[in-house]
C-alpha cells in the first residue's frame, strides 16, 4: 500500500506539466486539425511532433543536468550555454584541423569536447563544493567570460562545419526515418535512466539536497556529490553543444545556446522540482523542456506578434506557477474537502437543523 | 549609552561588517592599483565622478537588488524593468502628452506594478522567486519590444534641459595643457543616487522593516517564531526593489536621453556581481547596504582599469571574470577561516551537564 502511495506521489508531480502539455496540444489542434499529421519525405518523417522533438533536443539534455545540479547544490548553473559554446568550439577546431573527416574523427572530437566540458564543470564544481560559493555566483564567472573564450578558440571567425558526417548528425542519416538529434537525445536519456537505476546517484543527490549535514553524518560526502553533479552538468553541456553546432553547421560563439539557461531552469521548475534542492524528477524536467518547446511553437503558430511573444510566454509561466503554487494547491484541497463533507452530510444536517431550531426556540422561551 | 559602547567593544564583528570591510579594502586596493598604473586619468576627480555620472542607474538597480538579496531572494527582472521604463518614459515625453513629472510618475508606476506583482506572487503564493522574476523579465522585455522597437530620442525641451544640467564644483578640478581650469561636473542623477543610498541605509539599519528583513533572510523559520510577519516583509522587499528599478529607469533616461531596446540589458547580472563584490551574500541575511555602492564602484573601477590597460576587447570579459573569481574565493576563504576559529561543538544541554559532572568527578578522584 505505501508503495502505491509513493508511486502516486511521483505521478502527482507529473500531473501539472503533462496537463499543460496536453492543453497546449489541444490548442494546437483547434488551430488546425492536421497538427499530428506526419508525412514521409525522402524516407524521413516530418511533421509538428518530430519538429518539436528535434528542436528541444539540446534543451532536454541540459535540463537533465540542471535537475541534478539544482537538486544537490540547491542552486542553478547559469553558465551552461557558455560551457556548450566553449566545448563545441574545441570540437569544431579538432574536426577542422583533422586531415580527413571520418566517423572516428567526429567521435574523438566529441570525446575531447566532453573532457573540456568536464574540466569546465570542475571549475564551477570546485568553487561551489569546496569554496562554498553559491552556485549562481560561482557560475557567473564563466557566464561572463565564457563566450570570449569560445571566440578566442574560434579565431575570430565563425568556422563552418562543411563535412557530410556532421551534416548527417545535424539532420538525418540516410536510411533512418528519424532525425539524428532525436535519436541522440533518446540515447542520452536512456543512458541516464540506466545510470539512475543501477547506481545510488539519486539517493545521494537527494540526501545531500535535503540536508547536507545529515548526509555527511550518514557517511555521504556532500562536497563530492555536489562536485559530481557539476561534472555531469559539464558532460550534458558538451553533448548539447555538440548537437547544437552540428544542427547549425557553423560555430557562432556569440549566439550558440544563448540564454538557454533560463529555459533549462524553467524546465526544471515546470517539472514540479523545487529550485531549493532535494527530491527531483528527471521525467518531469524532460516533459517541462518539451512543454517549453511546444509553447514557443504554439505562440508562433497562433501568429502572435513576434515582438510580444516573450510577454505572452511570461503570462503563461505566471499562470502556470500560480496554479502549481503550494498555497493555491492547499486552498483547492481544502475547498474540495469542504465540498465533500457538505455533500456527504447533507441528509444528516437536514434532521439536525430541526433539532437545533427547536432547541433555540426553547431557550428563547426560557429567557422570556 | 555607555552600556551600549561597552557591549560594542566586546561583541565580535558581525559577518555583515566583516564582509563590508573586506569589500571596502578591495575597492581601495583596486583604486590604488589604478592610481599607480594610470596616474594621469585616475588622479583626476572627474574620473571618479564619472563613475556616478555615467552609471547612476546601475548604482540604483544594485541598491534594490541588495535589499532583495538580504531578504534571501533574487530579482532578475530589474534590468528589463529599467529598460521598459526608459522606453515608456521616452514615448510619453515624445508624444507630448506629459511633462517630466508625468514621466517620473509613470516610471514609479511601472516599477511599483512589477514590484507588487513579484511581491504578491513570491511572498503570499510562495512561488520560487527566480521563476517569477524570470517571467517578469520576459514580460518587461516583451512589453518593451511591443510598445516601440526603434531607438527613440527624447527632444522634449524641458527634459533636455534637465539632462544637460550639470553642477560644477569650482574648487575641485584640473587644469588642462593650455592652463585652462576645468571644474568637476556632477549630474543631478548623482544626488538621486546619494539620497537613495542614505535613505536605504538608514532604513535597513534602524527601521523595523530593515531589521525584520535581516532576520527573515537569515532564517525564515526562526523569524516566524519571533513573531515577525515574514510574508509582509518579503512582499515589501520586492515592492521596494521594483520601485527602485523604476527610479533607475528614469535615471537611465536622464543619463542617455534615449529609449532603446538594449537599455539596461545585463544589469541584473552586473547588479548581482556588484553585490557579491560588496559582501552581500545570495543566501540572505548577511551584508551591509553600503556594500552595494562599494561593490558597484569596485566593478566599475575594474572595468575602467581593463579598458585603460588596452586589453583586447574579448579578453576584457575573461579578465573581469577572473577578478570576480579571485574576490569570490578570497571572501569564501576568509569566511571559512572565521568559521573555523569560532567552531564549537554544540551538544544538547543534558549531555553537556553529564560531561561537566564527569569532569568534576574526575577532578575529585584525582
Amino acid at each position: 500500500m505505501p508503495k502505491i502511495k509513493k508511486h502516486f506521489d511521483r505521478f502527482s508531480q507529473l500531473v501539472l506539466p503533462l496537463s499543460v502539455l496536453v492543453l497546449l496540444l489541444i490548442i494546437n489542434l483547434f488551430k488546425g486539425a492536421d497538427y499530428f499529421k506526419i508525412t514521409m519525405i525522402n524516407g524521413v518523417l516530418y511533421g509538428n511532433i518530430p519538429n518539436i522533438l528535434f528542436g528541444a533536443s539540446e534543451l532536454v539534455i541540459l535540463s537533465i543536468g540542471m535537475t541534478l545540479v539544482t537538486a544537490a547544490a540547491r542552486g542553478q548553473d547559469i553558465s551552461i550555454g557558455e560551457l556548450g559554446a566553449i566545448s563545441s568550439a574545441i570540437f569544431v577546431q579538432y574536426v577542422l584541423n583533422a586531415s580527413e573527416v571520418t566517423i572516428w574523427t567526429i567521435l574523438v572530437g566529441f570525446l575531447i569536447s566532453c573532457v573540456a566540458g568536464i574540466v569546465l564543470g570542475a571549475f564551477n564544481g570546485i568553487l561551489v563544493s569546496f569554496f562554498n560559493v553559491q552556485p549562481m555566483v560561482a557560475t557567473l564567472i564563466l557566464f561572463l567570460g565564457g563566450r570570449s573564450i569560445a571566440f578566442i578558440i574560434d579565431g575570430k571567425v565563425s568556422p563552418i562545419l562543411a563535412n557530410p558526417i556532421s551534416n548527417q548528425i545535424g539532420t538525418v542519416i540516410p536510411g533512418i526515418p528519424i532525425q539524428t538529434p532525436i535519436i541522440l537525445t533518446a540515447v542520452f536519456i536512456a543512458i541516464f535512466a540506466i545510470i539512475l537505476k543501477t547506481t545510488n546517484l539519486r539517493l545521494y543527490v537527494e540526501a545531500v539536497g535535503i540536508n547536507p549535514n545529515a548526509a555527511r553524518l550518514n557517511g555521504i560526502n556532500p562536497k563530492k556529490v555536489i562536485f559530481l553533479t557539476f561534472l555531469i552538468m559539464g558532460v550534458c553541456s558538451a553533448v548539447a553543444g555538440f548537437i547544437a553546432v552540428n544542427k547549425a553547421g557553423r560555430h557562432d560563439s556569440v549566439n550558440l545556446l544563448k540564454f538557454i539557461m533560463m529555459d533549462a531552469i524553467l524546465a526544471v521548475a515546470l517539472g514540479g522540482n523545487s529550485l531549493a534542492g532535494g527530491k527531483f524528477s528527471i521525467t518531469g524536467s524532460i516533459i517541462g523542456a518539451y512543454t517549453i518547446e511546444v509553447l514557443n511553437r504554439t505562440l508562433l503558430r497562433l501568429e502572435v506578434n513576434p515582438e510580444a511573444i516573450k510577454a505572452f510566454k511570461a503570462v503563461f509561466i505566471i499562470i502556470l506557477m500560480v496554479i502549481a503554487s503550494p498555497v493555491v494547491r492547499a486552498y483547492a484541497a481544502k475547498l474540495l474537502d469542504k465540498m465533500k463533507t457538505i455533500s456527504g452530510s447533507m441528509r444528516q444536517t437536514k434532521g439536525l437543523n430541526k433539532a437545533v431550531v427547536s432547541m433555540a426556540d426553547s431557550s428563547v422561551q426560557k429567557e422570556e | 549609552m555607555r552600556l551600549l559602547n561597552r557591549s560594542n567593544s566586546k561583541t565580535r564583528l558581525s559577518n555583515s561588517t566583516l564582509l563590508f570591510i573586506i569589500a571596502g579594502i578591495i575597492f581601495l586596493v583596486m583604486y590604488g592599483i589604478a592610481l599607480i598604473s594610470f596616474p594621469v586619468s585616475f588622479r583626476q576627480f572627474q574620473t571618479f565622478f564619472d563613475f556616478f555620472n555615467l552609471n547612476a542607474a546601475l548604482f540604483i538597480v544594485t541598491l534594490g537588488m541588495c535589499i532583495v538579496m538580504i531578504g534571501g531572494g533574487i530579482d532578475i527582472s530589474v534590468g528589463a524593468v529599467c529598460g521598459l521604463v526608459t522606453m515608456a518614459c521616452a514615448m510619453l515625453l515624445q508624444s507630448g502628452a506629459g511633462n517630466i513629472w508625468a514621466a517620473l510618475f509613470l516610471a514609479l508606476g511601472i516599477g511599483l506594478a512589477f514590484g507588487l506583482m513579484h511581491g504578491f506572487l513570491i511572498a503570499y503564493l510562495e512561488i520560487q522567486p527566480f521563476i517569477i522574476t524570470l517571467a517578469g523579465m520576459f514580460l518587461a522585455q516583451g512589453l518593451l519590444t511591443t510598445i516601440h522597437k526603434e531607438p527613440l530620442n527624447v527632444t522634449n525641451p524641458a527634459f533636455v534641459a534637465l539632462r544637460r544640467y550639470t553642477i560644477e564644483i569650482p574648487w575641485l578640478g584640473t587644469t588642462n595643457r593650455l592652463g585652462v581650469f576645468i571644474p568637476c561636473e556632477i549630474k543631478p542623477s548623482v544626488f538621486i543616487v546619494v539620497a537613495l543610498v542614505i535613505l536605504y541605509a538608514v532604513m535597513m539599519k534602524w527601521s523595523r522593516f530593515g531589521r525584520n528583513l535581516y532576520a527573515v533572510g537569515g532564517n525564515r523559520q526562526s523569524a516566524r517564531m519571533l513573531g515577525i510577519n515574514v510574508k509582509k516583509t518579503i512582499f515589501l522587499s520586492y515592492v521596494l526593489c521594483g520601485l527602485t528599478a523604476g527610479i533607475a529607469g528614469f535615471v537611465f533616461l536622464m543619463t542617455t536621453g534615449a529609449g532603446n531596446i538594449g537599455n539596461g540589458s545585463l544589469y541584473e547580472i552586473k547588479a548581482i556581481a556588484a553585490n557579491v563584490m560588496g559582501g552581500i551574500m545570495l543566501s540572505g541575511g548577511v551584508g551591509s547596504l553600503l556594500g552595494a555602492p562599494i561593490g558597484t564602484l569596485t566593478l566599475l573601477t575594474i572595468n575602467e582599469l581593463i579598458r585603460a590597460a588596452g586589453v583586447q576587447s574579448n579578453l576584457q570579459a575573461i579578465v573581469s571574470g577572473l577578478l570576480l573569481y579571485l574576490f569570490i574565493v578570497l571572501q569564501s576563504i576568509i569566511m571559512a577561516l572565521r568559521d573555523r576559529k569560532g567552531f564549537k561543538l554544540t551538544l544538547p544541554s543534558w549531555l553537556r551537564l553529564q560531561q561537566l559532572r564527569d569532569g568534576k568527578n574526575a577532578d575529585t578522584l584525582k
